[in-house]
C-alpha cells in the first residue's frame, strides 16, 4: 500500500502577504494586492496592473553576494522555502538530508535575467554579458538553490507546465514520497514574470485585463464583467512529509494530501477545451486517486483566472464531475485577490486552502458583482464564510492544455 | 585614487567583502570566489580600466596584487 502524506509547513510570497498569518488575514478579509504595475514602466502597455511585491527584501533570507547572482523568481522560492522549513519546524541536523529532496516548479524560469543581459548583449556585446546568466535564467535553479541551501540530496527536479507548474510539481513529490524514494520533500512553485517582454507578450495574446483605471476591481473571476486576468508574482512552498517521519517527530499537519489528478487538453495552444472534458478528467482522476466520492468535498480552489474562457469551462467541468453536487460544495477563486501566479499559482492556492481548513472557513472570491448565466455555483461572493471543510480540491490548468487537481484532507489523527 | 584602490573597491563591490579586510596578499581563494565570480569580476575591471583580459591572463589571477600589476603594466 502507498504511503500516507501529509503537510507540514508552508510558506508564501505573495501581493498580499510574505507570512501565513499576514496572508490569511487579508484572504479572508478580501483584500486585493493588485495595483499600477511598478517592476518597470509600463504606460505603453494595454495592461498596466499587476500583483507585485514591490518590498521583496531579498537578503532578509539570503547572503547579498548570494542574492545577486539570483533572478527574482529564484529568490522568491528559497525565502518561502526556508520560510515553509522553519514552518514545519525541521531542523537540517536532525534529518536524513539523503531523504529530503526539493521540486518546485516555474512556469517562465528566469525571464528579467534573460532581458537584462539580452540589453547588454546588444549595448556592449557578448564579452559583457554575465556568466551567471545561464544559472539565474533555468527554471530548475529554484530547486536547485533551495537544496544548496537546505542542503538535500534527495530527488532535486523542476516542473515546467505554465500555469500548472506548481500542483504538478506537489502532485509529483506526493508520489515521490508514496513510492519510498524520499521522506520529506520541499514543493511548490514560483514565479517572477511582471517584465516588459513577458508582460509585452500576454498581452499581445490579448490575456490580460485591461481595467487599468480600478486594479483593486480588475481580478473578478465568475464575474460577468471579467476581462482578462491580472498577472501576480511570488511564490509558494509546502514541506511534504510521509505521515510516519511527521508523526515521529510531532510535527504539525496542516492536512493530509490524498489525490492527484492529471490530464492534456488535446485541443488548443491556449483555449481552454470548451467542453471541459480535460478539466474533468483531472478533477476525476484526482478523486479516484484518493477513493472519495464526488460528494465528500466541500470546497473547490478554482483555477478562477477572470479569462473569460477559463470561468466558464471551468464551472462546467465542475458540473460534469460533480453532478447534483456541484450546487452544495462551494468554490472560490484566490486571484481574484492576489493575481494569476501562473507557476507559483497552484502552489499558493493550496495555502491558502489549508488555511481555509485550518480556519474552517472559506475566503471569498472578491469583486463578484454582476452574475453570470454560464457561471453559476457557490463562488462565496465577496464575504468569507464559515464552513466546514473536510476535504477540498485545488485546481490549476495551464497553456498547451495541461490539467492538474490536487486532494487534501483534514487530518484528524487517524 | 590609485589602481590597487580601485581594483579593491571592485572587488568589494562584487564580491560583498568589506574593503578593510583586502590586501595585495589575499587570494580569490581566502574570499570564496569560484571561477564565474572572477570572470565577473574581470569584466567590471575590463570596463574600469578599459582593456582587455584574456582567459588565458584569467587563469593566472590569483590574487588582488596580480591583478594590480597586471593592470599596471598594460596602462
Amino acid at each position: 500500500m502507498d504511503r500516507r502524506v501529509v503537510i507540514t509547513g508552508i510558506g508564501v510570497i505573495t501581493p498580499i502577504g510574505s507570512n501565513k498569518e499576514e496572508f490569511w488575514q487579508n484572504l479572508v478579509t478580501g483584500r486585493s494586492g493588485i495595483t499600477t504595475v511598478t517592476g518597470f514602466d509600463a504606460s505603453a502597455y494595454s495592461c498596466r496592473i499587476a500583483g507585485e511585491i514591490p518590498d521583496f527584501e531579498p537578503t532578509r533570507y539570503i547572503e547579498k553576494r548570494e542574492a545577486r547572482k539570483m533572478d527574482r523568481f529564484t529568490q522568491f522560492a528559497v525565502a518561502a522555502a526556508l520560510m515553509a522549513w522553519q514552518d514545519a519546524g525541521l531542523d537540517k541536523n536532525e534529518i536524513d538530508r539523503d531523504a529530503a529532496g526539493v521540486i518546485v516548479g516555474s512556469g517562465i524560469g528566469g525571464i528579467k535575467t534573460i532581458e537584462e543581459q539580452h540589453r547588454i548583449l546588444l549595448e556592449k556585446g557578448p564579452r559583457r554579458v554575465s556568466p551567471f546568466l545561464v544559472p539565474a535564467l533555468i527554471a530548475n535553479m529554484a530547486a536547485g538553490y533551495i537544496s544548496i541551501m537546505l542542503q538535500l540530496r534527495g530527488p532535486n527536479l523542476t516542473v515546467v507546465t505554465a500555469c500548472a507548474s506548481s500542483n504538478h510539481a506537489i502532485g509529483d513529490a506526493f508520489r515521490v514520497i508514496q513510492r519510498g524514494d524520499a521522506e520529506i520533500i520541499v514543493a511548490g512553485g514560483t514565479e517572477a514574470a511582471v517584465s516588459d517582454i513577458a508582460f509585452a507578450g500576454f498581452c499581445s495574446a490579448r490575456a490580460l485585463s485591461q481595467r487599468n483605471d480600478e486594479p483593486a476591481r480588475a481580478s473578478r473571476p465568475f464575474d460577468r464583467e471579467r476581462d482578462g486576468f491580472v498577472m501576480g508574482e511570488g511564490s509558494g512552498i509546502v514541506i511534504l512529509e510521509s505521515l510516519d517521519h511527521a508523526l515521529k517527530r510531532g510535527a504539525q499537519i496542516y492536512a493530509e494530501l490524498i489525490g492527484y489528478g492529471m490530464s492534456g487538453d488535446a485541443y488548443h495552444v491556449t483555449a481552454p477545451d470548451p467542453d471541459g472534458t480535460g478539466a474533468c478528467l483531472s478533477m476525476q482522476r484526482a478523486l479516484d486517486d484518493a477513493g472519495i466520492k464526488p460528494g465528500a468535498v466541500d470546497y473547490i480552489n478554482a483555477h478562477g483566472t477572470s479569462t473569460e474562457y477559463n470561468d466558464r469551462i471551468e464551472t462546467l467541468a465542475i458540473k460534469k464531475t460533480f453532478g447534483e453536487h456541484a450546487g452544495e460544495l462551494v468554490v472560490s477563486s484566490t486571484k481574484s485577490m492576489i493575481g494569476h501566479l501562473l507557476g507559483a499559482a497552484g502552489a499558493v492556492e493550496l495555502i491558502a486552502t489549508l488555511l481555509c481548513m485550518e480556519h474552517q472557513t472559506v475566503h471569498p472570491t472578491i469583486n463578484y458583482e454582476y452574475p453570470d448565466p454560464d457561471c453559476d455555483l457557490d463562488y462565496v461572493p465577496n464575504q468569507a464564510r464559515a464552513r466546514q471543510i473536510n476535504v477540498a480540491l485545488n485546481n490549476s490548468f495551464g497553456f498547451g492544455g495541461t490539467n492538474a487537481t490536487l486532494a487534501v484532507k483534514r487530518y484528524l489523527d487517524k | 585614487m590609485n589602481v590597487e584602490e580601485k581594483v579593491k573597491a571592485i572587488v568589494s563591490e562584487q564580491l560583498e567583502v568589506a574593503v578593510d579586510s583586502l590586501t595585495i596578499e589575499t587570494t580569490f581563494e581566502e574570499i570564496d570566489a569560484d571561477s564565474l565570480d572572477i570572470v565577473e569580476l574581470v569584466m567590471a575591471l575590463e570596463e574600469e580600466f578599459d582593456l582587455e583580459i584574456s582567459d588565458q591572463e584569467i587563469e593566472e589571477i590569483k590574487t588582488i596584487g596580480d591583478i594590480v600589476s597586471f593592470i599596471e603594466s598594460k596602462v
